[in-house]
């Protein structure tokens, strides 16, 4: 079990509802990766329209928790009212705060994260940052009132996974109480196995299962991976050493010559 | 009264926000409102006087990431 924000979830897999071949893989997949946790949006509803409201009832089918996203969002003002208007939708405090501030490579304008993210904390939102694997925006946010912080391991859909393991090992060690989930980047199990490996307390993907060959097997991949990296984590891993060490007992072994 | 929805320019009677809410056929608890990008609550739409030239955002859960 993992304690977030007050909440004990059963995985630490936070899984993204986009992008899916059709609602019932995005269904299917949900529960294979055994998530408790599924991020959502908000968008325009077209006059007399009822795509939210079939998107809802599939989603709150699924019986997870909701985190929605302010997605798309490039200026506070944006991203605040979007938080808003999640809120009073989804009835949770809970926001994955996203500030874009680059169109090509979508890196949260950090200036505006943390800007945005003292607005929401001030009004009782719980804000789960989308920031960058910086430690003084980390500080910044911490300020700002929030108790979780989601760094990117490399840019939204990039599939690249961990490019900078240095600055997540530092962000973790800096952190130690802090959750930390990875958000954003992670292409493969492996990749998610790493980042939990590191000792992060979880990972935020969406991409790497909904345009899989696959969805629902590579959905039960990442669950399996994720639950992992966790379990080495807290096993103690080996430490890596430039010699060779053998790994079977040298005494009593026989002598032919 | 000319106000722009959802990004489209419309013309109509309505005076309030829920008046129009209804008259564009958007009905549901899943629907949220913002006006001049501020947030609307649903419980206070049908007392929100619109002003020619605002802007109304109609939003619904969706897919994200």
């Amino acid at each position: 079990m993992f304690d977030l924000l007050g909440t004990r979830l059963a995985s630490r897999l936070l899984l993204g509802t986009a992008q899916y071949p059709s609602p019932a893989i995005l269904a299917d997949a949900v529960k294979a990766s055994g998530t408790s946790v599924v991020t959502v949006s908000l968008r325009r509803e077209m006059a007399g329209g009822k795509a939210g409201e079939k998107f809802w009832a599939l989603i709150s089918a699924l019986g997870t928790k909701i985190l929605p996203n302010t997605a798309g969002c490039h200026s506070v003002k944006e991203a605040v009212t979007t938080a808003k208007m999640a809120r009073e939708v989804f009835g949770t405090s809970w926001i994955k705060l996203e500030v874009i501030g680059n169109h090509d490579t979508l890196q949260p304008d950090v200036f505006g994260l943390v800007e945005a993210a003292r607005v929401l904390c001030e009004d009782g939102f719980a804000v789960l940052p989308y920031t960058t694997d910086d430690l003084v925006v980390a500080e910044r946010l911490l300020g700002a009132g929030c108790k979780v912080l989601m760094p990117w391991c490399a840019p939204i859909g990039s599939a690249l996974g961990p490019v900078n393991i240095t600055a997540l090992r530092a962000m973790r060690r800096h952190f130690p109480d802090v959750p930390l989930i990875v958000d954003a980047g992670l292409g493969r199990p492996s990749h998610a196995a790493t980042v939990m490996e590191l000792g992060f307390d979880a990972v935020l993907l969406n991409t790497a299962v909904a345009k899989a060959a696959d969805p629902i097997g590579m959905a039960r991949a990442f669950g399996k991976a994720v639950e992992a990296g966790r379990e080495a984590f807290s096993s103690g891993m080996l430490e890596p050493r430039d010699v060779a060490v053998p790994s079977t007992p040298t005494i009593g072994r026989a002598v032919f010559s | 009264m000319k106000l722009m929805v959802n990004g489209e320019a419309h013309e109509v009677a309505a005076i309030t926000l829920a008046e129009l809410l209804a008259a564009l056929d958007y009905e549901g608890d899943w629907l949220a409102t913002a006006v001049n990008s501020d947030l609307v609550h649903k419980a206070n739409r049908a007392e929100f006087q619109l002003s020619d030239g605002d802007r109304i955002e109609i939003l619904s859960p969706m897919q994200g990431g």
